[in-house]
């Protein structure tokens, strides 16, 4: 299997390469590339993403081809994709970190920024914070409700339909930190930091 | 609801872990990757280096530590000492660092924060204080590990990287940093209320009741300790089971 984590220099992968790379160790073929052939052949992609929403969304279309082949693979093909951070964010119609932005239209809804009930809670929303399941998941399989994992983020995906929520998590409100449709996943927390859960999501992801 | 961290923090100098007892008479204790592999494996929040090397020359063995740390641990890693230039931040980054400290670049020119931030996103932009009081209520901030008075007030700079893409602050003070007799709550107490992000205390912790006032007498968002942990004093998980008791929601 190829699994191909993209490197569409969206900041710092480093932990995502290094988390990926302990669970595939000698069962997967990890890749890390922008390279748009390689991208189209693999068999899932791992799509992570730092920074503001405007900048990962800058830097996708900033490699020719990179958003259709993307389209392709998740809409067209059906072939399994986690956004990780601002990946998942990315799959909503449009973010409004820094300036208005569309994003890629995925899943209906917007990114908008936590509501901190005027300073009550400090943002970003740094730190471990326990996740609710809502749904039966493929990738949180085996993952307690009330897991830790690992946040970074000041901005919060809100999907129209409610049904692609897998798991929330309590900063102020409830905040959607995981979901899931069809071949498409993403968390909001970062597996990868997230210590033995992460990893057991990574592994699940992996054998999709 | 967020737990609070605990994050162990480990100084490192020529790419062997010491902590110093006010800065000066450090003592060698070992080998940095172990020692982030045993924290985290014993249920750290996080992992702090600080390199405390002070030539250039030696700079590459930071980064080769947390290149094999990076591979081993899967918690956030923050690293600190020494970030000075856009170059720096790139290479601990790439090794596998998922948050810099700055300190001193930072009080030199608060544009650096605001460019490091732009460029790599505030979520990994760690501003290091080290304050000092200086009357009543009033602390100033110092630079090259405590030796540099610079005349500027902790508070107010503290607001100023706020304002310039700072993701948390990690505040130090001077007078309790290596005394073992518990955090500035005072000196926290004014940067927490002042500002609206996450504050790390640090300095000065030498018993569990410390942690607890750093966090609930303070309001920090995490606290930092070295010697407590590294001289086996405390487990994380001992730490972790006393604030727990205390009604301090940590991660178990």
């Amino acid at each position: 299997m190829n699994v191909t984590i993209v490197d569409y220099q969206s900041g710092n992968i480093s932990s995502v390469i290094n988390s990926f790379t302990e669970i595939a160790k000698g069962k997967v073929n990890l890749e890390v590339t922008s390279d748009i052939k390689k991208i189209k052949f693999s068999d899932k992609i791992v799509l992570p993403g730092q920074g503001s929403f405007k900048s990962c969304v800058d830097s996708l279309n900033n490699i020719d081809g990179l958003v259709e082949t993307l389209n392709e693979f998740v809409i067209t093909n059906k072939k399994p994709l986690l956004g990780i951070c601002v990946g998942l964010q990315m799959f909503a119609d449009v973010g409004y970190e820094e300036a208005e932005t569309k994003g890629l239209s995925w899943i209906p809804g917007k990114v908008s920024k936590i509501d901190n009930q005027k300073g009550k809670f400090k943002l970003p929303h740094i730190g471990w914070n326990e996740i609710e399941i809502e749904k039966k998941s493929k990738i949180l399989k085996d993952i307690k409700d009330k897991s830790h994992m690992y946040f970074v983020h000041s901005y919060e995906f809100i999907p129209e339909d409610k049904s692609v929520i897998s798991a929330t998590t309590d900063y102020s409100t409830k905040i959607v930190c995981a979901v899931e449709r069809d071949n498409l996943f993403g968390t909001q927390f970062h597996p990868e930091k997230s210590d033995k859960s992460g990893l057991k999501i990574i592994d699940n992801f992996m054998k999709l | 609801m967020l737990k609070n961290r605990i994050i162990p923090c480990l100084d490192v100098k020529n790419g062997r872990v010491v902590k110093g007892i006010n800065f000066v008479e450090l003592k060698d204790a070992g080998d940095p990757v172990e020692q982030a592999k045993i924290y985290s494996d014993g249920g750290a929040d996080e992992i702090c280096f600080l390199d405390i090397t002070a030539s250039n020359e030696n700079r590459d063995t930071i980064i080769d530590i947390v290149k094999k740390t990076a591979k081993k641990c899967f918690v956030p890693l923050t690293v600190g000492g020494g970030v000075r230039t856009i170059q720096n931040i790139t290479d601990l980054l790439l090794a596998g660092a998922d948050k810099v400290s700055i300190n001193t670049a930072a009080v030199k020119n608060v544009d650096f924060v605001k460019e490091a931030s732009k460029k790599f996103g505030n979520q990994c932009i760690v501003v290091a204080i080290d304050a000092k009081k200086v009357s009543e209520n009033k602390w100033e901030v110092f630079t090259h590990g405590g030796s540099n008075k610079t005349g500027i007030d902790a508070v107010e700079f503290a607001k100023k990287v706020e304002v310039n893409g700072a993701g948390e602050i990690l505040l130090t003070s001077m007078d309790k940093d290596g005394t073992k007799s518990g955090y500035d709550v005072e000196l926290l107490k004014a940067i927490t209320t002042n500002t609206n992000i996450p504050v790390i205390a640090s300095g000065g912790v030498g018993t569990l009741d410390h942690l607890y006032d750093g966090i609930v007498k303070g309001g920090a968002s995490a606290v930092l300790a070295a010697s407590i942990f590294h001289y086996g004093e405390f487990k994380i998980k001992e730490a972790k089971e006393y604030l727990n008791s205390k009604n301090v929601s940590v991660r178990l």
